[in-house]
């Protein structure tokens, strides 16, 4: 009695805590809109960022579509990679594949952002400045830096999906005098792959808000790049590069929560997916 | 909302304490506003304890600082926090800290419907930060003079040679519009905002804008003295050197105050840390050895108006 009613408290917190801090970005947010100070659609689709000029604008196109940018190219980069070490690791030598590959993978998912963001910073930037045009910070600096960090994500995801996958299945695939290959590409890898694509979207989200390591690489010019190696801004790195900077209540301020309200939207419409990939998963 | 309470529970978590060592303090303030109570029994001795956020700047200096003080009198307690200016202005002028670090001026953060909140901080200027613009070494340049400067940062000019240099073309390394040290750098070296340039580079640390103007040919960037070393080349400024003692004479315009806010006067406790840190001890231990200049060395005063007249 005592445990039930102990945990609908900590239930009933949780629960003010989640509300509490919705309404809090929410109603931070949109005060900028509101007021009048800044319209929805000049900040949704302008694209010139000066909050400090003489007529101050406040346009978040180049830092959504940065967002956006990285995070599907660093899915690009990490799921192919990702699909393939877990497939190894289930399917084709699950002994020690699985024993060397999975601790190596886990390990990435504990390394903290900012040696992600200084290894960029030290390795890829001055690769990729001596391989292409341009300084080699930029949008592509920041998708390879996130691309190693959502690796473990849709990894651990997608092997749990495949290792989960009917022993059955596979066995009646091999009895027909179906190959391996063939196994794996039209009987294992169309059943699982909504679950492989949670994984993916999971990756996503994690990509979406990642502040540090982005930041460091990717040079956080507030414009829409014109190449993948030229400086590009996110959400997050314009975010924390100003919040700081910055009086509460004061325009600039509150036009930094609205993109915050912006990337919980986004982490909302990423949960959706995950629910809906998982609804037809069960089927 | 979480700050006031953190604030809330630090303060009232020390209270009463009175073995403490006897130092030297002046008046009774009456502002004391979200302070403990002082110990009745012996006026002189001090307790209570100070809660300072802000500039991340100021902050290696400040607990360096509030060390020594709590070293020598136990019965105070000193947090410092960063958070940036933007955070140091405002909590203190919503008395959610003691003390708010900051590296401009209160009047141009808190400007428009705030400018009655900084009316109300009183400044205590404890240090001053210098900065010079630096080049990577094979730039070529070692002098840039203000009409040079502000062509490279507005985009006018945007390869080496057009300034005397290699033929290489320029990569500059920003710090966000926001930033103080960018507002002090715009406002002494060039005289002018500069609006940001599509393929500039931002980055918020000094570490990261040192480590990039190193390595990244041709780039050009501004940083503080103390972060000066030989992977980037120091350009002087209208042939003026960026020295420590050229900032003191005078001579050399890019600098900024370091400053201590309190809301209204600051009680007993804050004033006797703000003194301590105006004291020679301070000024010529720790603000030296931490890349500052002392303030108290400083031989012209600059008002918020960028006015510099002959102390």
């Amino acid at each position: 009695m005592v445990g039930r009613i102990y945990m609908s408290l900590c239930v009933l917190l949780l629960i003010v805590i989640i509300v509490s801090m919705v309404y809090f970005v929410a109603s931070k947010g949109i005060a900028n809109f509101i007021s009048g100070e800044v319209k929805l659609t000049d900040f949704l689709f302008g694209t010139k960022w000066s909050p400090e000029g003489e007529t101050p604008s406040f346009g978040a196109l180049p830092f959504i579509s940065g967002s956006f940018l990285v995070t599907l190219l660093a899915a690009l980069i990490a799921s192919p990679l990702s699909i393939c070490a877990a497939l190894f690791m289930t399917e084709i030598v699950p002994g020690w594949g699985k024993k060397l590959l999975q601790p190596v993978i886990e390990l990435l998912s504990g390394i903290p952002s900012v040696v992600y963001g200084f290894v960029g910073l030290s390795v890829i930037v001055p690769f990729l400045r001596d391989t292409f045009p341009g300084q080699g910070i930029g949008v592509a600096a920041g998708a390879l830096v996130l691309s190693v960090m959502i690796l473990p994500t849709i990894t651990s995801v997608a092997a749990d999906a495949l290792a989960s996958l009917p022993q059955n299945l596979k066995e009646s695939s091999f009895a027909l005098g179906a190959t391996r290959w063939q196994t794996i590409s039209r009987v294992i890898l169309p059943t699982t792959l909504p679950a492989i694509m949670t994984g993916v979207v999971l990756g996503m989200a994690r990509a979406f808000g990642e502040a540090l390591a982005v930041q460091m690489v990717i040079g956080n010019a507030p414009f829409v790049p014109r190449s993948l190696f030229e400086s590009a801004s996110t959400l997050t790195s314009v975010i924390t590069l100003s919040m700081g900077n910055t009086t509460m209540g004061s325009t600039l301020n509150n036009a930094l929560w609205s993109m915050a309200l912006v990337l919980m939207l986004m982490t909302f419409v990423f949960v959706l997916l995950v629910r809906m990939l998982e609804r037809r998963n069960k089927i | 909302m979480a700050l006031a309470l953190t604030s809330v529970v630090a303060l009232s978590a020390c209270g009463n304490t009175n073995n403490t060592a006897a130092t030297n303090n002046g008046g009774n303030n009456a502002a004391a506003t979200n302070t403990p109570t002082e110990n009745s029994s012996s006026g002189s001795d001090l307790s209570g304890s100070i809660l300072a956020s802000g500039s991340t700047a100021l902050q290696p200096l400040v607990e360096m600082a509030a060390e020594s003080f709590m070293d020598a009198n136990s019965g105070v307690d000193i947090q410092v926090q960063g958070g940036g200016s933007g955070t140091g202005l405002t909590q203190v002028a919503e008395k959610q800290v003691d003390i708010g670090n900051s590296d401009v001026f209160a009047e141009e953060k808190l400007k428009d419907a705030d400018a009655e909140k900084a009316a109300a901080l009183v400044d205590h200027q404890v240090a001053v930060v210098a900065m010079a613009a630096v080049s990577h070494p094979d730039a070529g340049v070692d002098n840039l003079t203000k009409q040079q400067l502000v062509d490279i940062f507005t985009g006018k000019v945007t390869n080496w040679s057009e300034v005397g240099g290699a033929d290489q073309a320029i990569q500059i390394i920003n710090r966000p519009s926001s930033s103080g040290t960018r507002a002090t750098f715009e406002a002494f070296a060039l005289g002018t905002k500069t609006e940001d340039l599509q393929g500039s580079v931002q980055e918020d640390s000094s570490g990261t804008v040192k480590k990039m103007i190193g390595e990244t040919p041709g780039a050009i960037g501004y940083l503080a003295l103390s972060y000066l070393d030989d992977t980037v080349k120091t350009l002087n400024y209208d042939g003026i050197e960026p020295s420590v003692d050229n900032v003191i004479s005078g001579d050399y315009p890019v600098w900024a105050y370091q400053h201590m806010y309190t809301n209204g006067e600051p009680n007993e406790v804050v004033k006797a840390f703000l003194d301590y840190m105006m004291t020679d001890e301070v000024q010529n231990g720790d603000v030296v050895e931490l890349g500052y200049i002392p303030a108290s060395a400083m031989q012209v005063q600059r008002d918020v108006d960028g006015n510099v007249t002959a102390k």
